[in-house]
């Protein structure tokens, strides 16, 4: 494995502080690892303009990268193209859906604790800035959506 | 590089999402019901987002080593350059929805053209701003719609938001030397260019909600050129107590 891999390996391994189930990789936050000069650069793009977890996950993917022997990597944010949930890898959609959050595909929103169609919204914000709050008329279970951006 | 236009611009931008999070988030606790409570949080939230790049931007643009906090917490009034729409208080929620909506319409008209500026950091700014400011134009103006053609009592209180809050949106269309040279560079959109966009929005959800624009209502304006309503002072005598009380204070 090259320098720049091992590095894109680690930081993409780094867990989500809200959704402790999706990494940086399943999010789809590290978008350019190279190395300039013989220093490494890795870019994150924040999902959220004010969400919070933008700044741990970067602190994370710079503590990370240090403790895997990569101590003079710089992390830069890249705010364009901005982030896009279609980013989201399939592993990562699949793993929020048995987390209990419906995960942010374009179309029908099902349940993901029943697999249920019968559901609406109740909110269209939720607990994070990149969730709405559902519920299911099936299972009368509530359930958070990842929304589409 | 230092660019004394350039930082004037994001300046006024991000005074106006952070003086207006500001005043959503006056609302945390106390919004009518929770999923209210919540959306006013994350509108505030998203906009506080944009202001921190902005400032962010403005300093490093004007080069005087100023970064977002200085900005935020060490300006006087003076030097705050936001529309005078968003310091205006939120009064009942019908007005803060209303204010929410006239500037909305506005943010939409905005963010999806200046992504396409000529300055790359604003560019990506705005790129991300547009998806977010997308999504609140739907909340707000849900709002309005439903308030102005509610109940009697609801519908009361949104036309006396709208009587209040309009005199202040022509102040969006305004340019003074600032927009006017970046404009012309390709780097700013000229707020003129707006109007059309923001009627086309604005026009229809109030026709739906049954609303109308007051009739003669004349144009309040200085925002941008730091001449402020009352409002601006109280809100950042609480805004700012901290650092002023304990310049430099972090936990
Ligand atoms: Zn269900």
């Amino acid at each position: 494995m090259s320098r720049t891999e091992e590095a894109r390996r680690l930081a993409e391994a780094v867990p989500d502080p809200e959704i402790p189930v999706l990494t940086a990789g399943d999010l789809g936050l590290v978008r350019m690892v190279e190395e300039d000069g013989g220093r490494l650069v890795v870019r994150l793009t924040p999902t959220y303009s004010g969400c919070p977890a933008s700044e741990a996950i970067r602190r994370d993917v710079e503590a990370a990268l240090a403790s895997g022997g990569f101590a003079d990597a710089v992390v830069e944010t890249s705010l364009a193209p901005a982030w896009t949930t279609d980013w989201m890898s399939e592993a990562g959609k699949t793993k929020l859906a048995a987390y209990g959050i419906a995960p942010p595909v374009r179309g029908p929103v099902s349940c993901p604790h029943c697999g249920g169609a019968a559901v609406e919204e109740l909110s269209r914000f939720g607990s994070t800035p990149c969730k709405a709050l559902w519920r299911c008329l099936g299972c009368r279970e509530p359930f958070e959506r990842f929304k589409c951006l | 590089m230092a660019d004394a236009l350039t930082a004037a611009y994001a300046l006024r931008l991000g005074d106006d999402a952070l003086i207006l999070s500001h005043r959503l988030s006056e609302w945390v606790g106390h919004g009518p019901e929770l999923e209210e409570d919540i959306a006013l949080a994350n509108t505030a939230l998203d906009l506080l987002g944009q202001a921190r790049l902005l400032l962010a931007c403005a300093g490093e643009r004007e080069g005087r080593g100023r970064d977002e906090d200085a900005l935020a917490y060490g300006r006087d009034v003076l030097d705050f350059s936001n529309l005078l729409l968003v310091e205006q208080p939120n009064g009942d929620f019908a007005q803060t929805m209303m204010r929410q909506f006239l500037f909305d319409a506005y943010a939409v008209a905005l963010w999806p053209r200046l992504s396409a500026s000529r300055d790359e950091v604003l560019a990506g700014i705005a790129g991300k701003a547009a998806k977010e400011a997308a999504y609140h134009v739907e909340q707000s103006a849900a709002w309005v719609v439903r308030m102005g053609d509610g109940t009697e009592e609801s519908h009361d209180r949104a036309q006396a938001g709208l009587d209040l809050l309009w005199p202040y949106a022509g102040e969006i269309f305004e340019a003074d030397e600032v927009e006017a040279a970046l404009a012309e560079k390709g780097i700013a959109v000229a707020p003129s260019a707006l109007r059309e966009h923001w009627q086309a929005r604005v026009g229809p959800v109030l026709e739906e909600a049954g609303l109308a624009p007051p009739e003669g209502a004349g144009v309040r304006t200085g925002g941008r050129q730091g001449r402020h309503s009352e409002h601006l002072g109280h809100l950042l005598a609480e805004f700012q107590f901290m650092q002023r009380a304990y310049p430099g204070a972090r936990w």
